[in-house]
């Protein structure tokens, strides 16, 4: 088949100014080196950590018999939430029809793998036995839900990594020919990777169908991953978690912490690969809105589940509100809830709030917040069980990370921040192909 | 013979009578000859026989498990010891036929905590590692406070099965819900899952893990224990197995426990020795399980604190310290 993709001049000026602009920071320049320099000696501090945890045991850390899932559970859970945002950007709104979500769609993809990895990787850290993992799948039992979780963030995982890939390839090819200056080893992957990509319709005609496939299928995933995790707990017969809303309770909060986690990192490449041309104010302005909607849908999720137990008040979720909204957790729980859910709606209904500087500081305190929220999840309803915690060290009646965990939980966010800096450094982060395809179709801009 | 012969010729001998004498005589000698030969080749064939059957020098007989004779040497005789496989598969069957049942009767505590330390002492655990835990309990301000032993429950619907993803923690035939430490992975699942804080995970090196560390593994006793895994209360299993009654049952000075077999419908008081029906004991007394809301269907029976035999006495507060990890 002929090639007629970029064989007119006017075209070809395009895709050379569009390749120009976003192929300028793929490199390996000094602040990459630094930066991730930087990332890996405190990844290599904090993994010094774990083997001291390896060593003598999650005694370690502040977990004890009665809070026994802590700090990374609750990390763990967060970093899946956060995943989810893939799903929401290049799915939900790209099938839509939304045009907008184009030039952000693989920096959503790209949260969700580097998410997405490293929770497995989280979940490790908290097992208490990770040199058994295999036993997971030699003995394991589909009735147990960590199974479940297991399958669906791998498939989640590789899902991602394909939405992400594929519509990667037609930019490898346009690039390779404009890799002057690159390391060798980056050139070759280029060439390797593109896999002798030559722009034919019936190619573009293919790789669309494959996404399109892809975009369908990832949405049930999506959807499942962060359900069977809500699961985890509300499977349980323990006053907090016994809850039937959890599943959507918790996909809605993914959605919020995702999408301020790409609101922030669309701000960093508009910033630090100047390309306010792509990522432009009307994309935030949108995004924007984006927030305010997920977050509406939250806020009426956190008033399901915590009103009408309030209202009720049996036994248990006495015990538990009470801690939640006057005792021990009431700072932590009021904090999260007003200045990481209600202010910053609030703030975004109005139009220059949601310009690219104020999204990203309220982009900040939400993406804490949801962190946070997570520890409120998971740890209080383990405090007080149904039977009193008696004749026990004092030190296991309250649950206080410590140390060691903390830095095991930083090394995390670490491997995710390297993730998402190789990811970005080292390849395209906006699609060229289709930031070219758009201009001409002057597709409205939704 | 001859000279007998002689006398015969000697009175007039017929001859007929000579000759048919000496054969007869003749055929009964050969005929007792024979016999004897036969007897004596007999017996001396079945006494070759006899020895040739006992055994040999230096070997034994024994009857194995699928009832076959067969003979081994003696110095290779050892006394048995299960190997890790074989209590690993007992240990996850179960004693068939039976269904354990414990009845706490909580009129008769007054928190001596002899139970608690025997479990210890038996599990090889720290003073502040419970696979069994008295607890002080009070319902609400105008109800009378009480002390409370509280174990695994052994539900028929264990919440923490269902959850273990690995099939560590499991439901034996004979009710006992027991946790398999060579298979945990240290998820804690289990500990999430369970409304009565029943279940305990070694957060550190266990207490007596250098002692124990060439023991062989009984799931049944859960001893030796394993850092990053879980423990609970077993039943005793290990004790039920050789026809006894769990260590805290029996090391109660206050008769507080009965133990027994729902099968039978009896249970035995672990400090009386009394057996008593169990449905009567149940009945007469308004026995009760803990949160059976949560359809977990316990197989431990609590009878109020009613007519105690004790006043309530809270007695000294003990302060517990974590060894340094």
């Amino acid at each position: 088949m002929e090639d007629t993709r970029f064989n007119n001049p006017e075209e070809q000026r395009k895709i050379d100014s569009i390749a120009a602009d976003i192929l300028r920071n793929v490199r390996i320049n000094k602040g990459f080196i630094l930066w991730m320099g930087f990332l890996l000696t405190l990844l290599a501090l904090c993994l010094l950590a774990y083997t001291v945890q390896l060593r003598k045991g999650l005694g370690v850390t502040g977990l004890r018999d009665f809070t026994s899932w802590g700090m990374y559970i609750a990390n763990f859970v967060f970093f899946v939430a956060t995943s989810l945002v893939g799903m929401l950007i290049s799915s939900v709104l790209g099938l839509i029809g939304y045009q907008w979500v184009k030039p952000i769609s693989r920096i959503a993809e790209i949260i969700a793998i580097a998410f997405a990895a490293v929770a497995g990787l989280v979940i490790i850290s908290d097992m208490g036995r990770p040199d058994r993992l295999p036993y997971v799948f030699l003995y394991g039992r589909v009735q147990s839900p960590i199974l479940w979780d297991v399958t669906v963030v791998t498939t989640y995982f590789v899902l991602s990594l394909l939405l992400w890939f594929f519509p990667l390839i037609p930019d490898l090819a346009i690039s390779k020919s404009r890799m002057e200056g690159r390391p060798a080893f980056l050139v070759k992957a280029y060439e390797i990777l593109s896999f002798r990509w030559e722009h034919h319709e019936a190619q573009y005609k293919i790789m669309k169908q494959a996404v399109r496939i892809l975009l369908i299928l990832i949405i049930p995933t999506a959807f499942a991953i962060h359900t069977v995790t809500s699961w985890l707990f509300a499977v349980t017969p323990r006053t907090g978690w016994d809850s039937t809303i959890f599943g959507p309770y918790f996909i809605s909060g993914a959605f919020v912490s995702g999408t301020a986690a790409v609101i922030i990192a669309m701000y960093f490449f508009r910033v630090n690969y100047r390309l306010e041309k792509y990522l432009t104010e009307d994309h935030f302005e949108k995004i924007g809105r984006v927030l305010v909607l997920v977050s509406v849908v939250y806020l009426y999720f956190n008033l399901n589940e915590f009103l009408v137990p309030g209202y009720k008040l049996k036994t248990g979720d006495a015990i538990h509100l009470r801690e939640l909204f006057t005792g021990h957790f009431a700072p932590l729980f009021w904090g999260i809830q007003i200045l990481g859910l209600i202010v910053p709606i609030i703030l975004l209904l109005f139009r220059r709030m949601r310009r690219p500087l104020p999204m990203l500081l309220i982009s900040l305190i939400v993406l804490c917040a949801s962190w946070l929220k997570r520890l409120i999840i998971v740890i209080p309803p383990q405090a007080h069980p149904n039977l009193p915690i008696q004749y026990v060290p004092p030190e296991w009646i309250v649950y206080r990370p410590t140390l060691i965990e903390s830095a095991v939980t930083l090394a995390s966010i670490l491997l995710v921040l390297i993730i998402i800096t190789i990811l970005s450094k080292l390849f395209p982060v906006i699609p060229i192909w289709e930031m070219a395809e758009d201009g001409n179709k002057k597709s409205i801009n939704t | 013979m001859s000279k007998e012969k002689q006398e015969k010729d000697d009175g007039k001998p017929d001859l007929d009578k000579v000759l048919e004498t000496s054969r007869r005589d003749f055929i009964r000698k050969v005929t007792i000859a024979g016999a004897v030969t036969v007897t004596g080749a007999a017996a001396v064939y079945s006494g070759h026989r006899f020895e040739k059957g006992k055994h040999r020098e230096g070997m034994v007989r024994v009857l194995t498990e699928d009832n076959r004779l067969v003979e081994i040497p003696i110095e290779q005789m050892k006394d048995f010891k299960p190997d890790l496989k074989m209590l690993q598969s007992r240990g996850r069957e179960g004693i068939s036929g039976r269904k354990w049942v414990m009845v706490i009767d909580l009129s008769r505590c007054r928190n001596a905590r002899k139970c608690v330390e025997a479990c210890q002492h038996a599990h090889h655990l720290r003073p502040y590692e419970y696979h069994l835990n008295t607890l002080v309990m009070q319902e609400s301000v105008n109800t009378p406070a009480y002390f409370m032993p509280k174990q695994c429950q052994h539900c028929d619907n264990p919440p923490c099965v269902s959850v273990c993803p690995v099939d560590a923690t499991f439901k034996r035939q004979d009710g006992i819900v027991l946790i398999d430490n060579e298979r945990c992975i240290g998820c804690r699942f289990c500990i999430a899952a369970c409304p009565y804080s029943a279940r305990i995970f070694h957060w550190q090196e266990p207490s007596m893990a250098e002692a124990d560390k060439d023991l062989e593994y009984d799931v049944e006793l859960n001893v030796p224990h394993k850092k990053g895994t879980i423990t609970k209360c077993l039943f005793s299993a290990d004790r039920l197995r050789e026809g006894m009654l769990p260590y805290c049952v029996t090391a109660c000075p206050n008769g507080v426990y009965y133990f027994g077999d729902e099968n039978e419908n009896a249970v035995t008081n672990g400090t009386t020795k009394e057996t008593v029906r169990l449905s009567e004991l149940l009945e007469q007394n308004g026995a009760y399980r803990l949160m059976p809301e949560l359809g977990t269907k316990p197989r431990i029976y609590y009878l109020p604190p009613k007519n105690r035999l004790f006043d309530f006495d809270r007695g000294e507060s003990k302060e517990f310290k974590e060894e340094t990890i």
